[in-house]
């Protein structure tokens, strides 16, 4: 059968329904060149059509972001070209082989690493969540997403590998009072970033693969900073610099942006920690349940302060909570996905998630956080998030 | 513990990556704290500001500073909104340190050509936007001195990260 006429008759059986039709005829090709062939770098099907949704914010192109489908995925990495964006001057294109990271300031001995040089050193591999700290600012401001992509969509879990920056930092031989570190992108806005010292000799690592191959261009191809646990915009992207000093250097990003402005006026600054929080994607806004019965509910959880230690999930509204399952292994600042098997009785009903982490803090509603810091903080948020079952079965934002 | 101290030895004796020279530093850094510290020498007055606004700003940021479109951001006003259920973060209204501004427009702007501008035209820019957010006069002579010396509006506006709000586990 030639391929034009295969096409032909898997419309026909889709347009009649005819899924097994359909299925066997795919599944049993009739020539060996008829399906996907040995490539050198592979593709998902052809019948996956998931994609970010993507905004830009202005006309000029390069500022904008684009959102993780969280609602149509499994587990609980993001496939690499899945991964949320945030960028504010556009993508730029770096040969690695000329990229530099050069690190200076308040240091006995000024250094500055090739790519080759950065992979000579060990090298720590870890899943880590990177969450963008206005991810649910449409539900704290009151405009719910439609679908978990729209209200949690910011949020992207991937496999880090890289080097630690306290090695670079030691091997730079940092001076007495050094107590911040500004890191700065090669991207054309040159984003920058200041960080406390105890920060970048804990846990930050200067990363240059994603999920086992070298880190997409969109996520700073060829080297970043990721610091776990923080919002995702002081993880610096395209990251050339690395500036040694005694203060923060107020840079416009910690300072018109990413603040947390109160009701009294003030705003709160260095609000780096992404505090717990939790979504159920299946089911979730945009799907719909087939009948009533058996069905799984699952979702993701997090918390920037370190381990998820339990997901409770409410099937009626709030009123009655039942700890989920979490799939092992439960992560430091990495994403966890939680399930709890559901019979549902076909009657409309509110499903809700709630995380609580090993520090023992429980993920707010929206009233309490409205209640701690007003409407107008416009990051941070991470409220309880609801879905309603209607009777049919579809699925809203409430 | 053990492989962290191998490590020190390790790496104090290896040589990776290579010494980064003061020229190569200078060429690089474009930091600029809100003391002044990393400011070149320049300077600018808002009557100087108006023709380079004019030419390489107003397109986006709109005549007076007004922003365009509910896209741009607004640069100037919004002073005492901070309380208001919608309140307007401007450079006047919001911006803790007036070294912030000039390290914006030099390392960032313009948008499609940044890093274009002469420190002299950035002071002068500067000193527009101070201008029309009434902080200093139109003739006022912004220079790295000067810069870091204009207190801003909203200077004491920012306190430490108070979160959580729940109290934790020890």
């Amino acid at each position: 059968m030639t391929s034009n006429k295969r096409r032909r008759l898997l419309a026909l059986c889709a347009s009649f329904g005819l899924a097994s039709c359909a299925k066997q005829e795919s599944t049993t090709p009739k020539s060996p060149g008829a399906g996907l062939s040995m490539r050198p770098y592979g593709d998902r099907s052809p019948f996956e059509k998931t994609l970010r949704g993507a905004r830009e914010s202005t006309k000029s192109i390069g500022v904008g972001s684009s959102r993780t489908p969280l609602h149509e995925l499994y587990g609980t990495i993001t496939p690499s070209s899945l991964h949320f964006e945030r960028h504010h001057a556009g993508v730029p294109v770096i040969d690695p082989a000329q990229h530099r990271l050069l690190i200076h300031g308040m240091v006995d001995a000024p250094v500055s690493f090739s790519m080759d040089d950065l992979r000579r050193l060990p090298s720590i591999t870890r899943p880590y969540f990177i969450e963008c700290s206005g991810n649910g600012g449409g539900e704290l401001a009151g405009n719910a997403g439609a679908d978990a992509s729209r209200s949690h969509g910011l949020l992207s879990n991937s496999e880090w590998t890289g080097v630690k920056l306290s090695t670079l930092l030691s091997a730079a031989k940092m001076q007495s009072g050094a107590s911040w570190v500004i890191a700065e992108g090669a991207d054309a806005c040159r984003m920058a970033r200041s960080i406390p010292i105890p920060k970048a000799m804990d846990d930050a690592l200067i990363v240059y693969a994603q999920n086992g191959e070298a880190i997409r261009p969109e996520q700073g191809y060829p080297l970043r900073l990721l610091l776990p646990g923080w919002e995702g915009n002081a993880s610096i992207k395209w990251l050339h610099r690395l500036h040694v000093a005694s203060e923060p250097a107020m840079s416009n990003q910690e300072t018109a942006h990413y603040t947390d402005l109160h009701p009294t006026g003030k705003a709160s600054i260095f609000s780096f920690e992404m505090e717990a929080s939790s979504v159920i994607t299946r089911p979730s806004g945009s799907q719909k349940l087939a009948g009533a019965g058996f069905h799984e509910i699952s979702g993701l959880a997090w918390s920037g302060r370190g381990k998820v230690a339990k997901v409770e999930v409410s099937t009626d509204g709030g009123k009655a909570w039942q700890a989920a399952v979490l799939d092992e292994p439960v992560m430091s600042k990495a994403v966890v996905r939680f399930r709890l098997p559901w019979q549902w009785d076909g009657q409309a009903t509110v499903i809700l998630s709630r995380c609580v982490d090993e520090t023992g803090y429980v993920q707010p509603t929206r009233e309490q956080i409205l209640a701690d810091r007003g409407p107008n903080s416009t990051y941070h948020y991470n409220g309880i998030k609801s879905w309603k079952v209607e009777a049919d079965g579809s699925v809203k934002n409430v | 513990m053990f492989e962290a101290l191998l490590l020190s030895t390790l790496l104090s004796q290896t040589v990776t990556g290579r010494p980064a020279s003061a020229e190569e530093i200078r060429k690089f850094d474009i930091t600029v704290f809100p003391d002044g510290k990393g400011l070149p020498a320049g300077k600018g007055t808002a009557a100087a500001g108006k023709e380079i606004y004019k030419a390489k700003c107003a397109e986006c940021h709109n005549e007076k500073g007004e922003g365009r479109d509910q896209q741009y951001p607004r640069l100037v006003g919004g002073v005492g909104s901070l309380t208001s259920p919608k309140p307007v973060k401007t450079v006047g209204s919001y911006w803790p340190h007036a070294t912030t501004v000039w390290d914006t427009i030099f390392r960032a702007m313009p948008y499609e050509t940044p890093r274009t501008l002469k420190p002299d035209e950035v002071y002068a820019v500067t000193a527009l936007l101070l201008h029309w957010n009434g902080i200093i006069s139109e003739t006022f002579e912004l220079n790295e001195k000067t810069l870091p010396q204009v207190k801003m509006p909203n200077r004491d506006g920012f306190i430490p990260d108070a979160r959580p709000y729940q109290k934790l586990k020890k």
